[in-house]
């Protein structure tokens, strides 16, 4: 059921595996039958940890939302709250079991604080008068939850917000946490690369629980050679882009959450001809997106110019395998069509894959099409990657864009305009004063003073900033990092630019640097890229030092702090094939992010009072 | 060698043997007695009171700790009320019950830890008779008082005092009892007179043992077995019974002919024996009576004391140390004379190897004919266990050694194991360690156990070298013996802080698994404040050092270690506990000395303490963080007059964080607030009556308008919504609203409201600065071809060709494209055209082979 997450270079089901077992030995410590009371926010990050079935083996009957007042009755034993350490939530718990005791007596209760346990909650619950009524307080520790045969995600949606806005570094120890979890199911990383302050300080944690831990660590032979820490401003550009593969474009028009897309119905319509299709399902349908399904896995990373034809040629060997029935004449024939059916209906179901065929093509239809109906949208999409590719080849980004003023004059989504402009500061190392005044000023007048707290936040993020110095140095950096090729190849790439269409995302490129050949090549443009960049070794003990095979892989772990984009994830499983590169990554991040839901979590909107 | 069997002596169908263990290094001066003697089993140490009783406060009497072989460890006078008695707790711990009911525990050096009380009425009645107990839950006291009450302890470290139901006819104490640990209950059986009782916690019940002949007399001595398993009575008559504690199986009853009582009886027994024994022993005479009626005698020339072994019993005189004991059965197979079993021919085998006898082939033979030379090898290493006398281990280790040669697939491991074990066993047997344990003993009690024994008698190096050689982790071994050892040493009150923390760093340096806030907490005990900070800051684990420096009040450096662990939850811990334990302003300048903890205070205050997070700003003069804060105020508030307010003092703020920006849209945002309420004012009710009266549409952009009464473009929209065209035109210029978005604005609003003629009029008022495409495709948005076609004419010729598009008029389209010479504009144009449209595709076609000509 979690089949490929075995299938990458390192074998990710193990650290599934261990969270489920401790689960399900959490599960056994309540006797008896079992209600959960859900923290909302965790149901999704859990859905890749384990499916209801796991939870009814070990008795829970039922399955609740936490909300304050009366808890819904059930008739179970246990009620057990699955909560992550935050104080509003202990209030709600507090209600919870106030108004239980006064209608039902013999309830057990529980509480497992995800990822970890927490005094000052603890104390809270304690200050409510509730503390003692729980039977267990127990920490389920989450911190990197597997989410594809090379990627782990904390699912830490604050991360950024927290790291940048508020100094709160909780995120950055759960992120230290969680690599030392991983460290004693993959052993110890030996060599620790990274860029950033955020990068720093997790190093730096993790080398001080190392000592904490030392003697108790098991013998286990490296599984990564190579960790490297990234912190996402270092590279504020990449996720401001839209990202042009597959997968990317789906998170940018659906928007992927903990694994999974919310298609609307109108997309699973069975379109036969004359017939109006009555039941139509109304509700959005949910999909898992991974590499489980063999189609999905082929075109996730392309160019989205390059899915259309990829999904053609797809579409011409299955129909061809399924033609095969009719020369099918012996009984031996017809088994072996048989046994190749699952795997031909799976691809012919109109399942994600194709369902995205129409806008692809409508967008990959390069030639600009004047507007049919939907299309209209297209060509939007067209102008605004046209503006994003000015300003990350440095076209005029030092005035007022005349797109992004036209977007504002016309009222389009705030969000979108953000990303333009400060996206055009990213590439201009900062706007003129006038300049950036004037976009606040346009922006405050069109969308609402409120907005101002969501300006500053940019700018303290370093999003949005005032030019400092006269000088520019991201044409520098541009250069010196070729993060603008040319003559991108969409259809069969041959650098990582083609996942931007021609930009390659710098985040990648500091990786695919540091492969080969170093960083030490490139010390002058990590000067100017902010924190510290450093390199950390761990002893390993001894005889556990690999030997290396000819021509064998080296396994390097990037972990984003901050966040990271499909679009960067496909860059790097580019790199990961590229047959001359001599290195796997596996990937790991606070959480999958695209412009859109970044910016959003940047975003402050005070609880207006309606008179 | 051959003298081996010359100590058994046969009982039934066993024999006991004794084996000396020590000669004692002790010298006393009055032997053992009238003395108060308790040693601990498993070879544990021995206390020593003289004259207990003696009431004259002018001679103390002096409480002496030995080691089992009698080497002095403590001895100091006994300052105390007078004892009843002694004992050990599974910890080497010794307890010294006094009369007057308190319990006053020592460590093995004689320094006083703690005591405890059983119970106040105690003190009035006083102890008549005590006794120590072992139990699954750790060490219990038991006592009777002068009220013929008795009252128990299960477990010292965990008290909870236990007062039994009162016995029938009882007065002052019983002739003799003991404490039974039956089905996780313990019990006191007791005998008075002719009758037995059982006394639980709720009740008190007389029983008789089955099988006991009637004449046999009152019980006056009893025993009961080291596990609990088998009890021994022993009556006035001089009759022995013997039965299962829980009195519902007989084993034997022997008429002993004495009449006296023992001075002491005690089982002997090894696990698994089916000849358990009791050993009785008298002035001059010790008894070892069986299941059989026969009996050994020895006799005795020194007092003595007997302790109960696991298997078997030690008897220590003030001169020597013997252990009495069943000799186990692979002995007996091994050493009886004649024996022809597998292992004693194989010892004989290798004794004539080593004499280079060919006759070691032929016992060699005699065993593999039978196939018997794995059994034969085995019995000689389980034998070898078993024997004190090292040369005798030797030549059976030996033997069996010379044995596996011969066998080609026998596991090593219990051949190896049993050597590790007897080298460790020989060493603690030592005299000087003191510990004589028999393999057995050692088996039950673990190596752990053994090691924490040797810790509590400060054998350290011993302990370390017996940890590396069984390689036990360093987690459960050396580290926990260094552990120990540290905490000894913050105790040393000769030592400076300095030196003690230097030679703690040396000693453990990064041993894993040894805890600095452990050992700082200990030192932290013994009132050593100083060392104990010195101590924490060798430990690598910041969480770990934060509560012990809390509980010291050093509040600072808590705070600052728990930033440096990296733990938010453990810094808000720590800053909550500040916050309640210092004045407010201390509060703020401590956190002002830790960002870290200061983000994350605000971040508490953000959620839960909105004034407070008013004052830290304030006091940090952030005078940004202050604005924003009025800013979010202002939103909450529903009175014009004090969102006002709000944001004056937001543009205060905003203008001494020279953000001058800020202040300025902030100022507009008021004026904005004002120029709506004015607005409100004048047109009152009627604007938005008026407002209702017209379309849906409308009334969208009034609700918007007072639901969001700071947004100006909602405002604009009402304005031009409402045909408040004058005022709208004051916003513009007031506002310094760009044309571009001006002209959006008016040419949607228009259009929407169907005006043509004043769009019209708008269109020519100046030239667009958007340009006219706007208009068409607004127009075309509102379904009005008819106006859209009125602004074609005007658009760029860039444009012209969308356009005319957008109004569908493909042969104007394709006019402009032909004429612009345009490839993509025509094939854009082709692909709009349908199968009717052929004139159209024609003329195209016809023009882009024209071009493709050129």
């Amino acid at each position: 059921m979690a089949a490929h997450l075995s299938y990458g270079r390192v074998n990710l089901n193990i650290l599934r595996e261990a969270a489920r077992k401790e689960l399900r030995e959490f599960l056994d410590k309540c006797a008896g039958s079992k209600a959960i009371v859900w923290d909302e926010y965790l149901t999704g990050p859990f859905g890749l940890i384990a499916q209801y079935s796991l939870l009814k083996e070990h008795e829970v009957e039922k399955m609740f939302t936490l909300k304050s007042g009366r808890l819904p009755s059930a008739d179970v034993k246990n009620i057990i709250f699955f909560v992550r350490p935050r104080l509003e939530l202990m209030d709600i718990i507090a209600e919870n079991v106030f108004s239980e005791d006064k209608h039902h007596s013999s309830r057990d209760f529980h509480i497992l604080f995800v990822p970890r346990r927490s005094m000052l909650c603890e104390q809270r619950l304690k200050e409510q008068g509730v503390l003692g009524s729980f039977i267990n307080i127990d920490e389920y520790i989450l911190d990197l939850i597997p989410y594809d045969g090379d990627l782990l995600s904390m699912e830490y949606e604050s991360a950024f917000r927290e790291c940048y806005l508020e100094n709160d570094q909780t995120s950055l120890y759960h992120t230290a946490k969680g690599l030392m979890t991983l460290q004693a199911l993959y052993g110890t990383i030996p060599q620790i690369y990274g860029k950033g302050d955020c990068a720093r300080h997790v190093a730096n944690m993790m080398l001080r629980m190392k000592r904490e831990f030392a003697g108790t660590q098991n013998q286990i032979l490296p599984v990564f050679d190579t960790l490297l820490l990234l912190d996402r401003n270092v590279d504020l550009l990449t996720p401001l882009a839209t990202q042009l593969t597959y997968e990317g474009l789906i998170d940018e028009i659906y928007g992927i959450n903990n694994g999974y897309v919310k298609l609307p119905p109108e997309k699973f319509a069975q379109k036969k001809q004359g017939e109006a299709s009555k039941d139509l399902p109304t509700e959005p349908k949910k999909l898992q997106l991974n590499s489980a399904e063999e189609l999905y896995a082929e075109i996730r990373d392309k160019n989205f110019n390059a899915v259309g034809a990829a999904l053609s040629k797809k579409a011409k060997i299955i129909s061809a395998a399924f033609e095969e029935r009719h020369n099918a004449k012996t009984v031996g024939e017809i088994k072996q069509f048989v046994s190749q059916l699952p795997h031909m209906q799976a691809a012919r179901t109109p399942c994600f894959p194709t369902l995205l065929k129409n806008e692809i093509q409508s967008l990959s239809n390069n030639s600009r099409q004047y507007p049919v109906s939907p299309v209209s949208a297209s060509e939007a999409f067209f102008d605004n990657l046209t503006v994003e590719q000015e300003f990350m080849t440095g076209v005029d980004t030092d005035k007022v864009n005349t797109y992004i003023e036209d977007c504002i004059a016309q009222k389009d989504p705030l969000i979108k305009i953000l990303r333009l402009v400060c996206m055009q500061s990213v590439c201009n190392n900062g706007l003129k004063q006038k300049v950036l005044d004037y976009y606040k000023r346009e922006i405050l007048q069109t969308y609402g003073y409120e907005h101002i707290l969501t300006l500053n936040n940019l700018e303290k993020g370093g999003l949005l900033k005032p030019q400092t110095s006269s000088r520019n140095n991201y044409p520098t950096i541009r250069k010196t990092l070729k993060l603008w090729m040319e003559d991108a190849n969409e259809q069969n790439p041959n650098d990582i630019s083609y996942v931007y269409s021609g930009y390659a995302p710098l985040s990648i490129r500091l990786t695919q640097v540091l492969a080969r050949p170093g960083w030490r090549s490139i010390e002058e443009v990590l000067k100017m890229l902010p924190g510290p960049h450093f390199e950390e070794r761990q002893q390993l003990p001894s005889g556990l030092h690999k030997k290396r095979q000819q021509g064998e892989n080296r396994t390097t772990l990037v972990f984003f702090l901050g966040g990271v984009t499909y679009a960067e994830i496909a860059a790097l499983r580019f790199l990961s094939q590229m047959e001359d590169s001599g290195m796997e990554y596996i990937i790991a991040t606070t959480k999958l992010v695209n412009g859109t839901t970044w910016i959003k979590s940047l975003m402050d909107r005070p609880e207006s009072q309606t008179p | 060698m051959a003298f081996i069997t010359a100590n058994w002596n046969p009982l039934g169908e066993a024999f006991y043997r004794k084996t000396e263990l020590y000669e004692m290094c002790w010298n006393l001066r009055d032997g053992l007695r009238d003395s108060l003697v308790a040693a601990a089993p498993y070879g544990g140490p021995i206390a020593l009171l003289r004259e207990p009783l003696r009431r004259s406060p002018s001679s103390r009497p002096q409480l002496e700790i030995y080691s089992a072989s009698g080497v002095g460890i403590a001895s100091f006078p006994w300052k105390s009320g007078p004892v009843v008695q002694l004992g050990w707790t599974v910890s080497d711990e010794l307890l010294c019950i006094q009369e007057d009911g308190s319990v006053l525990i020592y460590d093995l050096f004689g320094s006083f830890k703690r005591h405890f009380s059983m119970g106040q009425e105690v003190v009035q009645t006083q102890v008549l008779e005590a006794k120590v107990f072992h139990s699954p839950y750790g060490t219990g006291v038991a006592i009777v008082t002068g009220s013929s009450r008795f009252t128990l302890a299960t477990n010292i470290d965990d008290l909870k005092l236990r007062r039994l139901p009162e016995v029938p006819g009882l007065q002052g104490k019983p002739s003799c009892w003991v404490v039974l640990t039956q089905d996780r209950q313990t019990k006191v059986l007791l005998s008075n007179g002719l009758d037995l009782y059982i006394v639980d916690n709720t009740s008190c019940t007389a029983v008789v043992p089955p099988g006991l002949s009637p004449q046999a007399g009152s019980v006056v001595h009893m025993s009961v077995s080291f596990s609990y398993k088998y009890l021994a009575l022993f009556t006035d008559s001089g009759h022995l019974w013997t039965g299962t504690s829980n009195l519902q199986e007989k084993l034997s009853e022997v008429d002993t002919k004495k009449t006296t009582t023992p001075r002491q009886m005690v089982w002997c027994r090894r696990p698994k024996s089916q000849q358990p024994s009791v050993v009785l022993m008298w002035d001059r005479l010790l008894l070892v009576a069986g299941v059989c009626n026969d009996t050994i005698q020895f006799p005795l020339e020194d007092p003595c004391v007997l302790i109960g072994e696991l298997d078997g019993v030690r008897i220590i005189s003030s001169t020597n140390q013997e252990l009495l004991q069943e000799v186990p059965l692979v002995c007996q197979d091994i050493f009886k004379i004649a024996s022809m079993a597998p292992g004693a021919l194989l010892l004989e085998a290798h004794r004539e190897y080593e004499k280079l006898s060919q006759k070691a082939d032929e016992y060699l033979r005699e065993i593999k004919e039978q196939s018997m030379l794995g059994e034969a090898v085995k019995q000689c290493v389980e034998a070898a266990g078993h024997e004190y006398d090292t040369n005798t281990q030797k030549s059976l280790m030996r033997a069996a050694s010379f044995g596996k040669c011969f066998l080609t697939d026998f596991s090593p491991d219990q051949f190896v194991s049993t050597c590790r074990e007897l080298r460790v066993l020989n060493s603690v047997r030592e005299s000087s360690v003191g510990l004589p344990l028999t393999h057995a003993q050692f088996k039950q009690m673990t190596v752990q156990v053994l090691i924490d024994r040797l810790v509590y008698r400060q054998f350290y190096p011993l302990a370390i070298e017996i940890c590396r050689y069984l390689k036990i982790p360093d987690y459960q071994g050396v580290s926990r013996v260094l552990k120990h050892w540290a905490s000894c040493k913050v105790q040393q009150k000769d030592l400076s802080d300095e030196a003690i923390a230097r030679a703690v760093c040396v000693k453990v340096g990064d041993s894993p698994g040894v805890s600095y806030s452990d050992i700082a907490a200990r030192a932290y005990e013994c009132g050593r404040t100083e060392l104990a900070i010195k101590l924490l800051d060798f430990e690598a684990r910041s969480g770990e050092q934060v509560p012990l420096l809390l509980k010291m009040k050093r509040s600072q450096l808590a705070l600052s270690k728990a930033v440096e662990s990296g733990d938010t939850d453990l810094v808000y811990t720590v800053v909550s506990y500040l916050k309640n334990e210092m004045n407010r302003g201390d509060f703020f300048m401590t956190l002002r000395n830790q960002p870290v903890a200061l983000s994350l205070y605000r971040q508490f205050c953000k959620l839960q303490e909105q004034e407070t997070l008013k004052d830290l700003y304030n006091q940090d003069d952030d005078h940004q963080e202050l604005a924003n804060y009025y800013v979010t105020a202002s939103y909450k508030e529903k009175r014009l007059e004090s969102r006002l307010s709000l944001l004056q003092s937001a543009v205060d703020e905003y203008n001494k964080a020279k953000n001058e920006f800020a202040a300025k849209a902030t100022e507009d945002e008021m004026r904005l607030l004002r120029f709506q309420r004015k607005l409100d004012d004048e047109k009152g009710a009627g604007l938005l009556g008026l407002s209702l009266q017209t379309t849906q549409v409308r009334s969208d952009a009034v609700s918007i308008m007072w639901a969001e009464p700071e947004h100006f473009q909602a405002t604009m929209e009402a304005l031009l919504a409402l045909g408040l065209h004058k005022q709208a035109e004051q916003l513009y210029r007031d506002f310094r609203v760009p044309d571009k978005r001006y002209w959006w604005l008016k040419l949607k609003s228009l259009a929407e409201k169907e005006e043509w003629e004043e769009l019209e009029k708008f269109s020519k008022s100046k030239k667009s600065p958007i340009g006219y495409l706007a208009f068409v495709e607004v127009c075309m948005k509102c379904n009005n071809k008819y106006e859209a076609k009125k602004y074609v004419s005007k658009v760029t010729p860039e444009q012209k060709v969308k356009a005319h598009l957008a109004v569908s008029d493909l042969e104007g389209a394709a006019d402009a494209a032909i004429e612009r010479r345009n490839e993509a504009e025509m094939g854009a144009v082709l692909s709009r055209c349908s199968a009717s449209d052929r004139l159209v595709i024609d003329r195209l076609n016809r023009a882009r082979a024209g071009a493709a000509k050129k």
